[in-house]
This record gives structure tokens, C-alpha cells and sequence, in this order.
């Protein structure tokens, strides 16, 4: 009997000769990931353990990310509580000020994480580097102190569900929409404790950022980890940001998998994600006329480069709608960079866009865009729960970033098609 | 163990930002993030609710972000334990770590209602209803979460090792 490849390379992770669905494991880890809100209680329980060191420099990653720019004075003290231990730990991969970006989007950018690889993050989205052919999850922070303090985690081999995806994507139709219309026809716990394992000949023509996209909402299902087979597309992506080996694993012919999901792509629309879980989606044209105070196009899930390119493409000689706050995010720095020098900014700024730092800060209600209780926003972000952006009785609806930005044109949830 | 307690019972799907809205994570002292648990589900909850008093979710309990604030600020508030009929894995895996008592029981959900009291024995596996004297089972704990909860959570059953 064959294994997948969340099998593979969990079992890689170990000394065992054989891996099986359900089995306990303790497993080596191969980067230990945290942010400005879930680190703290990581090193407050690694100082309470009596830890000196951590299990190996290279191996952690400490990025200050979410209520960064330092949004008011108990943040900044949790940011310099985190730069105290990076600095005693002499951490080689922390980041902040003018070198951090949304965490997600800035680990796979600059090569920290690679394919075969294992990595943990108190971070749920940390599920995102499953693009790039890596076991990646999301764990809390006493997981991540135990990771920083030992190497190793313990995990549940996971059942894998495998999705089958075929045929070509129409005009407008992304990454972002195939896992909006997965998480729609599988529900927010369709793949509770499960790996979701991406195939077919939809998923081997797919761009880098659209995968990205995809095993990052992973979660959104109950996933632990969402994954893609490595190919040539990610060798592209890796080759010239890697700094140390990686290994390429793939499912066998025969592995087992708990169930077997086929999709035709060909016949997607843009999808959104009504209020209140990502599961409430629904195609762009039967969204009816909902009216929408702001459009944020941003986040681990699209705010790269790609995604700012298809936004701006609408915005191209078209402004945001009078009444919509439009706010971009780019996700790392370099990716800022790289916006400015294509211009993008100017067309965002012509838009009457707010460009904002790099930061997680509005995607999960903390600063830099927050909502009014009544207000609507439809975001390119990866959760819609109560109160997620803002206020309790505020609304959020998930979409692609050509969805986001046409419907910050025309003032209400719209298609690229309507412009 | 055996926790006893009032019950206060929450839907489906209550995700992390129900349990401690993101806005209120600038901390993580216990005390501070108990005030403002369950607030964005039920906004009095931290107010109503007596120490050793019990949650009662339904599927996918805790669901969302992977903040640990949220099993903190459970505990912290005082709640005994949280019986659900499933719960998200991260939230599974955080409440082993840290220390909250956590039970799967699709019964109680169905049979329970708000207010009723109710005594959980992890020992003998049973919950029973005081008012209605009813008893049924709660799913048994794999025998390395046991492990971790004798040990006092993660850290300790390391240090343990």
C-alpha cells in the first residue's frame, strides 16, 4: 500500500520505516514559526520550562506582523518583548520594521520554507507553504514553545481527501475561486483533521501565487495541511530563493485517501463568501445587489504581486466607487517594491486607493481599516466570522482580488464582466 | 476528574474570533482576556457565568485562528470544562497543551439544555444530567492526550521525558 505525500513527508520527519493514517507521531521540524500575538505565550512558556536555547537559530522564524506598525502601547510591548528574545537568541530569522511582510506571504518570497519540508507555525494559516510541496500546519503557542525548546512536535498522521481538478479556468476565475467553491461544497469542517491534496490538470498549469492562495484557506475547511506535488512550476519559484537543499515528494499511484473529489473548473464563476464563514459561497452573479463601504485587496492569501496586477488591470483608468474605502495591501516589502516600480501604486493612488504597510492589521479586525457596526466590506481575505474585521454587526464577504476590485468601482459586489 | 456545572450552550462552528475577538489580543494575561470571553457570541457571557460552569458547543468548536488566547481566556473565566460534539484541531490541540478539560459528547448537545446542570466524570467516561438523571458516554481520549493531562500539558510532559 502506497502513502501520500503528507505521509511522505511526515514519516521523512522521523526514524519510522512505515506511516499510516491515524498513527501518533513525534516528528522533527524544519521551521518553527511566530507572529506578534501568538509568540509571547510561546516564549513565556519556553522561559517557564527553564529553556535557554533554542533548539537551532536557523530553524525559527519571529515575524511582527499583525497589530504592526505598532498599533497602540500594549502591542509595542509584545513587539519588543519578542525582539528581546530574538536578540538573545540571536534568531536569524526575525523581522520587522521595513523587512516584514504579511508572514505567509514573506517565508515562501524569501526561501525559508521549501518543498519537504516541516513546518509548524502558531499561526493557523501556516497551512499556506503547502504550495510549495511542504507538511505545513498550524499549531498554538505552547506547540511552538515546545518546537523552539526540542526540535520535534508530536502530529496525527492525517487521512488525506484528494481533489481532482480539470479543465480551464474562464476569464476572472482564480485559485482563490476554486478553494472558495471547495470550502462551499465541503463546509467549514469538510475536512476536519484531514490533508486536502490538490491535483489534476487544472492544478499542474496553475501559477505559484494561485496555489499559495488555495492551501492557505485549507483551514477554512478544518484542514490541517493543504498540499500540492512539487513540479516545474515550483522549481521555478524555489530554485533562485533557496539557500539550503530541498526534496520533492510525491503521492503513490496507490496511496490511500479517505475520499476522492472531482471539479470541473470550466464551469466556475468568481465565487464570494457571504457572511458569516467562508463556507456561505455562492457564484458572483447571484450575489444581488449588495452594497459595500470598502474593498480591501490584501492579506496571506492575495496580496502578492499577482494579485495586485489583476487588480490594477481594473483599475486601469477606473476609479473606486465614491463611497468605497479602497485599501491595498501590499504583503511584503518586496513586493511594495516591486508594485511601485510597475506602477501599480499610481494606479491604486489614481483609484483613490489608501496604500498601507504590509501588515496583517485588517484583515483580522485589528488596525488599518476596521469597520463600523452596519458597514459592508468585501475583502481578499481568507475569514468572514463575526466581528472578524471590525464591529459585531459589521459584514464581510471573501472574493478574488478581480472580484474586490470591481466591486470597489462599482460600489457593490460586482464581476470584472460588468465593468 | 469530575467537573460540575451549569450549562451554557453555543452553536456550531463558534470560531476563535467569537471566543476572543482579535481586537483584545494586545495581551495575554489570563485575567484581561477572560473579561471579553465568548463576547463576540454572547456580549454579558463573562459577566453571567459562575466559576465550574460548563460550555456546551456543537460541531466544530473553536474553528478559526490558531490563538491560543482562546482556551486561555476559557479557563480563565472559570469554565470547568467544554463539551462539544467536535472540535476544530487547533483549538483540540491547544486545550490538551495548556490545560483545559475538553470532551466529545454529540448527546449532550442534543439532550442538555441551557442552564440544566451537569456532572462530567473523565474517569468513568460519563456525563451525567443532574436534573433529569440521565447518563450517557463521552468519546474516550487517545491514551497520549491522557498522558498529557496527567503530566500537567505539553511543557511538562517534556520536561517529564
Amino acid at each position: 500500500m502506497g502513502n501520500t505525500i503528507t505521509e511522505k513527508i511526515l514519516m521523512a520527519h522521523t526514524d519510522l520505516k512505515e506511516i499510516s493514517a491515524g498513527q501518533l507521531i513525534n516528528a522533527k521540524v524544519d521551521i518553527a514559526l511566530g507572529n506578534d500575538i501568538t509568540a509571547p505565550i510561546a516564549i513565556k512558556e519556553f522561559k517557564k520550562a527553564n529553556g535557554k536555547k533554542v533548539f537551532d537559530k536557523d530553524k525559527i522564524a519571529l515575524v511582527l506582523d499583525h497589530f504592526t506598525p505598532n498599533k497602540d502601547i500594549s502591542s509595542a510591548q509584545q513587539c519588543k518583548f519578542i525582539r528581546e528574545f530574538a536578540s538573545e537568541q540571536q534568531i536569524t530569522h526575525f523581522y520587522e520594521g521595513g523587512q516584514v511582510g504579511v508572514e505567509h506571504a514573506l517565508l515562501p518570497e524569501l526561501g525559508i520554507v521549501l518543498p519537504g519540508d516541516l513546518v509548524i507555525g502558531a499561526d493557523s494559516h501556516t497551512c499556506t507553504y503547502g504550495a510549495l510541496g511542504a507538511f505545513a500546519t498550524g499549531v498554538g503557542s505552547t506547540d511552538l514553545a515546545a518546537a523552539m525548546l526540542t526540535g520535534e512536535l508530536w502530529f496525527k498522521v492525517p487521512q488525506s481527501i484528494k481533489f481532482v481538478i480539470n479543465g480551464k479556468m474562464p476569464k476572472w476565475v482564480s485559485g482563490k475561486d476554486l478553494i472558495l467553491n471547495i470550502i462551499g461544497r465541503i463546509g467549514v469542517d469538510g475536512a476536519l483533521y484531514k490533508a486536502m491534496e490538490f491535483t489534476g490538470e487544472t492544478i499542474s498549469k496553475l501559477p505559484m501565487a494561485d496555489r499559495l492562495s488555495m492551501a492557505n484557506m485549507a483551514i477554512e475547511a478544518g484542514a490541517k495541511n493543504g498540499i500540492f506535488a512539487p513540479d516545474a512550476i515550483t522549481r521555478k519559484y524555489v530554485e533562485k530563493r533557496a539557500k539550503r537543499p530541498y526534496k520533492f515528494y510525491c503521492s503513490d499511484a496507490d496511496a490511500v485517501y479517505s475520499d476522492i473529489i472531482e471539479i470541473d473548473a470550466s464551469k466556475l464563476e468568481p465565487q464570494v463568501a457571504f457572511p458569516h464563514l467562508p463556507s456561505n459561497v455562492k457564484g458572483v452573479s447571484k450575489a444581488g445587489n449588495v452594497k459595500i463601504d470598502q474593498s480591501l485587496i490584501g492579506s496571506c492569501t492575495n496580496g502578492r504581486i499577482e494579485d495586485l496586477r489583476i487588480a490594477a488591470q481594473i483599475f486601469k483608468k477606473r476609479k473606486a466607487a465614491s463611497n468605497v474605502r479602497l485599501i491595498v495591501v501590499p504583503a511584503t516589502p518586496f513586493i511594495y517594491k516591486q508594485a511601485l516600480q510597475e506602477g501599480l501604486l499610481e494606479i491604486f493612488l489614481n483609484a483613490g486607493a489608501v496604500i498601507s504597510p504590509p501588515s496583517c492589521g485588517a484583515c483580522l479586525g485589528g488596525h488599518l481599516g476596521i469597520l463600523a457596526e452596519g458597514e459592508r466590506a468585501i475583502a481578499t481575505t481568507n475569514r468572514n466570522f463575526v466581528g472578524r474585521m471590525g464591529h459585531p454587526k459589521s459584514e464581510v464577504y471573501l472574493a478574488s482580488p478581480a472580484v474586490a476590485a470591481a466591486s470597489a468601482v462599482l460600489g457593490r459586489i460586482a464581476s470584472p464582466e460588468e465593468l | 476528574m469530575i467537573f460540575k456545572g451549569k450549562v451554557w450552550k453555543f452553536g456550531d462552528n463558534i470560531d476563535t474570533d467569537a471566543i476572543i475577538p482579535a481586537r483584545y489580543l494586545t495581551t495575554s494575561d489570563p485575567q484581561e482576556l477572560a473579561l471579553h470571553c465568548m463576547e463576540d457570541a454572547d456580549p454579558k457571557f463573562a459577566t453571567k457565568i459562575k466559576a465550574g460552569d460548563i460550555i456546551a458547543g456543537g460541531e466544530n468548536f473553536g474553528c478559526g485562528s490558531s490563538r491560543e488566547h482562546a482556551p486561555i481566556a476559557i479557563k480563565a473565566a472559570g469554565i470547568s470544562c467544554v463539551v462539544a460534539k467536535s472540535f476544530a484541531r487547533i483549538f483540540y490541540r491547544n486545550a490538551f497543551n495548556m490545560g483545559l478539560p475538553i470532551f466529545e459528547s454529540r448527546e449532550l448537545f442534543e439532550v442538555i439544555k441551557e442552564g440544566e446542570e451537569i456532572i462530567v466524570d473523565s474517569v468513568s467516561g460519563t456525563i451525567t444530567s443532574a436534573s433529569k438523571n440521565k447518563t450517557f458516554s463521552i468519546n474516550s481520549i487517545p491514551p497520549f492526550m491522557e498522558q498529557l493531562i496527567a503530566d500537567g500539558g505539553l511543557m511538562k510532559h517534556i520536561a517529564r521525558k
